[in-house]
């Protein structure tokens, strides 16, 4: 089975380049890690932006800037080697790969599913909150549970596959979506589909009546 | 250590008078004995540029070797500094998060590898990890080549290494034949922490626009790239 959905340039981009909301970033690397064709393009974006860097008008003052640092590094002690985390040490290679498993903080075996209407979930938490990402479990045969489309949505299956209007999406398959895009995904017949969905955080209002009725309109 | 380093200060050289010609002067004197090794190095041939870095960057990892981070410090710490003053203008800000930057270049020397581009392009990844950190208040989430559920290319990262001081030449020569228009853009994504998106409003332009730009900026580079003669 290999990987049919691939992420586009302009989005390779902004992975690179530092501007995607962590959980987009967090969805990017995770397909990175299982597609070597995305990987070795966004090689080559990421090094443009070291050609850039080679090519940028440097500042000047080195010298008190050496002097400075070359003490820090006089006084810090030795880097000791982390031991690699891993998720599962089981014998075969976990369903989530990382960067995914630490930030979700074990495989999908441990997780502890949170139900909702036609489907269980489990929120990943981002530091930076910009973007809400999730684990979506979609029983086999079901379609994705009713969303609204606000911005952007990217969804990286993991396991099992969905199909909508696109064509049908495997593991390793990304689909972005933004708000113009109505589909319907449906989970395929022969296994519960998993996959990271990741969307624009809600807009928050000031207004507290606003944010009361947020549900009720839709927004 | 008696290393003399004279980049970025405009040493003339005589027998080849380019104007963005450079002299490393490289004396490693180990244990009292005097040579005086010369190589110089123009800053225009990316290639013998990050060749050099990675013999610097491979000495840092394997003997803490000071008088070669001096050097990785000297090229890359004024660059990393007017990238993060591209979004601030408080120089005091720019300058703690450079030192940040090369104090983990310094602690994670160890841990760099052909596979995480060249040694520009790691450092690069560094700086703009530190920005992510202090600006967006964000972590950086990145794949692990070592994890179990990482799936390989098929070609070796041997090949891969071969090719990448070629291609740091080859990337920065196709650079120079984009498009005004599409040099912009990539420079204000990378520099300026524009997403596609916000780079269309700043512009004015359709989303639609920027997008192929950008498209056609990649496509234009690999090109180059793939064109090994």
């Amino acid at each position: 089975m290999s990987i049919v959905h691939h992420l586009e340039e302009d989005i390779l981009l902004d992975h690179a380049a530092g501007t995607l909301a962590e959980g987009f970033s967090l969805a990017v690397a995770t397909h990175l890690a299982i597609c070597p064709a995305c990987r070795e393009r966004y090689a080559m974006i990421e090094g443009t932006g070291g050609a850039l860097l080679e090519d940028i008008e440097p500042a000047t003052d080195t010298d008190a800037s050496w002097q400075s640092l070359r003490t820090r590094i006089a006084g810090a002690p030795l880097p000791t080697a982390k031991p690699a985390r891993r998720g599962s040490a089981g014998g075969s290679a976990p369903i989530l790969p990382e960067p995914l498993r630490s930030y979700v903080g074990s495989d999908v075996d441990a997780i502890h599913w949170k139900a909702m209407p036609g489907a269980a979930q489990f929120i990943i938490q981002t530091r930076d909150g910009r973007a809400v990402a999730r684990l979506l479990r979609i029983p086999a045969g079901k379609p994705v549970p009713e969303h609204t489309h606000r911005g952007m949505e990217m969804t990286l299956v993991l396991s099992g596959a969905f199909s909508d209007e696109d064509g049908t999406f495997t593991r390793g398959d990304i689909e972005i979506a933004d708000g113009s895009l109505t589909h319907q995904p449906v989970a395929t017949d022969d296994a519960d589909c998993i996959c990271l969905a990741v969307t624009e955080a809600p807009l928050k209002f000031k207004s507290w009546i606003v944010r009361l009725f947020q549900p009720v309109l839709g927004i | 250590m008696t290393t003399v380093l004279s980049i970025g200060q405009a040493t003339c050289q005589t027998s080849k008078p380019l104007a963005a010609q450079r002299e490393y002067a490289v004396r490693p004197a180990p244990r009292g004995v005097a040579r005086t090794d010369k190589m110089a190095v123009d800053l225009n041939d990316k290639k013998a540029l990050n060749i050099l870095m990675r013999q610097k960057l491979f000495a840092v990892a394997t003997s803490r070797d000071v008088a070669a981070f001096e050097e990785l410090f000297r090229y890359y710490g004024p660059r990393v500094r007017a990238y993060m003053a591209k979004l601030c203008r408080d120089g005091q800000l720019a300058e703690e998060l450079m030192q940040e930057t090369m104090v983990a270049v310094w602690n994670k020397a160890a841990l760099y590898s052909p596979d995480k581009g060249n040694v520009s392009t790691w450092i690069f990844t560094i700086a703009r990890n530190q920005r992510i950190d202090h600006w967006r208040k964000a972590n950086r989430p990145d794949f692990d080549p070592n994890d179990p559920a990482f799936v390989p290319a098929e070609i070796t990262p041997a090949d891969a290494a071969f090719d990448m001081n070629e291609d740091a030449d080859r990337l920065h020569r196709a650079m120079e034949t984009l498009p005004p228009e599409q040099l912009e853009l990539l420079k204000l994504s990378f520099f300026e922490e524009a997403s596609h998106g916000s780079i269309s409003e700043k512009l004015g332009l359709p989303l639609g626009t920027v997008k192929s730009r950008i498209r056609l900026a990649f496509a234009k580079l690999r090109t180059a790239l793939e064109d090994r003669s």
